[in-house]
């Protein structure tokens, strides 16, 4: 028996699926970071949308501060949950094939009119639960994976920098907890 | 600022078009991939963030010597740096806590639900929630930090 020579053996340990289609993902989310950024000079995160939003139906001052961009972060969200579905419909549903996309076999996928669509094993409890804590974290630590990790990073910001590596350390400690309690999916 | 350019908006709409068709394209709007990568399952997240950070922190680092000011809105391109103090620690951490418990962060939430995951509205509802809880607390508490209202 040949054996892959070692180093494409650990490569391939290590990423399953490739590396392909996360550098092409995380290409367009820089993209369209910037495409706003050239734009509006606006660095933009994806959760003080979460905050804005609140400021349409509560008086709290917390919200109210956001009222100036609430509007443009509403349309910010709408833009991410449309491209997502232009993704779902072109290459999900195969109509656009690539050979930096690779499909995977996580979760369900289902069709509707024609448009192959996905939904998620991870227990709604997990999903609840942990939104619960994401929503109390990131705004009270200033930022997300958007906020911190691409723009505060791509900034340089000593800030974002602490604050992802906390998130990034005590996320994996809490997933391997969790999968060690027998968790899953 | 009611005096906004007219494209604006649509900027910033095709900019969330490309934003989330890349969070769908890396499988990031799927948290059982999120979840494979803080387990050490699979290690191609990092390409995402960092990948995404390096595209943003070249136009970060160019634009302010190409010209001063955005043409849409007029502000100038500089540096937003958030000021550090503990909450950063502590809110990472709770932050932390709920990404790694179920898989999956604000901007992929919202992607995850335009690839037709039904499912994540449950996280949706919890990050609502938990964004009402922290808001409330903080606007009564009298001893409240400053205001900060940045971009994230």
């Amino acid at each position: 028996m040949v054996a892959d020579p070692v180093p494409l053996q650990l490569a391939a340990e290590l990423f399953p699926n490739g590396i392909s289609r996360y550098a092409v993902g995380g290409l367009l989310v820089g993209l369209g970071t910037v495409l706003i950024y050239v734009g509006t000079g606006i660095p933009a995160g994806a959760s003080t949308f979460l905050e804005s939003t609140l400021s349409y139906v509560s008086d709290q001052s917390r919200f109210q501060q956001y009222v100036a961009s609430r509007d443009w972060r509403l349309v910010f969200t709408a833009g991410i949950i449309l491209g997502a579905f232009a993704f779902a419909a072109t290459v999900q549903s195969g109509v656009v094939s690539s050979s930096l996309y690779e499909p995977g076999s996580t979760g369900q996928l289902y069709e509707v009119a024609g448009v192959t669509l996905w939904t998620t094993d991870v227990q709604p409890w997990r999903l609840f639960f942990g939104g619960i804590l994401v929503g109390i974290g990131t705004r009270i630590g200033k930022g997300c994976t958007s906020g911190h990790g691409v723009c505060g990073v791509g900034s340089a910001s000593k800030t974002s920098l602490a604050g992802v590596a906390t998130f990034l350390t005590v996320a994996i400690g809490t997933a391997q907890v969790v999968a060690a309690l027998g968790v899953s999916p | 600022m009611a005096d906004r350019h007219p494209l604006f908006k649509p900027l910033v709409f095709v900019g969330g078009l490309v934003f989330g068709f890349g969070l769908g394209f890396s499988h990031m709007a799927r948290p059982e991939v999120v979840l494979n990568f803080l387990q050490f399952d699979d290690l191609g997240l990092p390409f995402v963030m960092f990948g995404a950070a390096i595209v943003s922190g070249i136009a970060f680092a160019l634009l302010p010597r190409i010209r001063d000011a955005a043409p849409l809105t007029g502000d100038p391109y500089e540096r937003r740096l958030k000021p550090f103090d503990r909450n950063v620690l502590v809110g990472g951490a709770v932050f932390g806590v709920g990404w790694g418990l179920s898989g999956i962060c604000p901007g992929a939430a919202y992607a995850s639900l335009g690839t037709g995951n039904i499912t994540i509205l449950w996280a949706l509802a919890g990050m609502f929630l938990g964004a009402y809880v922290q808001g409330y607390w903080r606007s009564q508490s009298t001893d409240n930090e400053p205001a900060f209202a940045g971009a994230d």
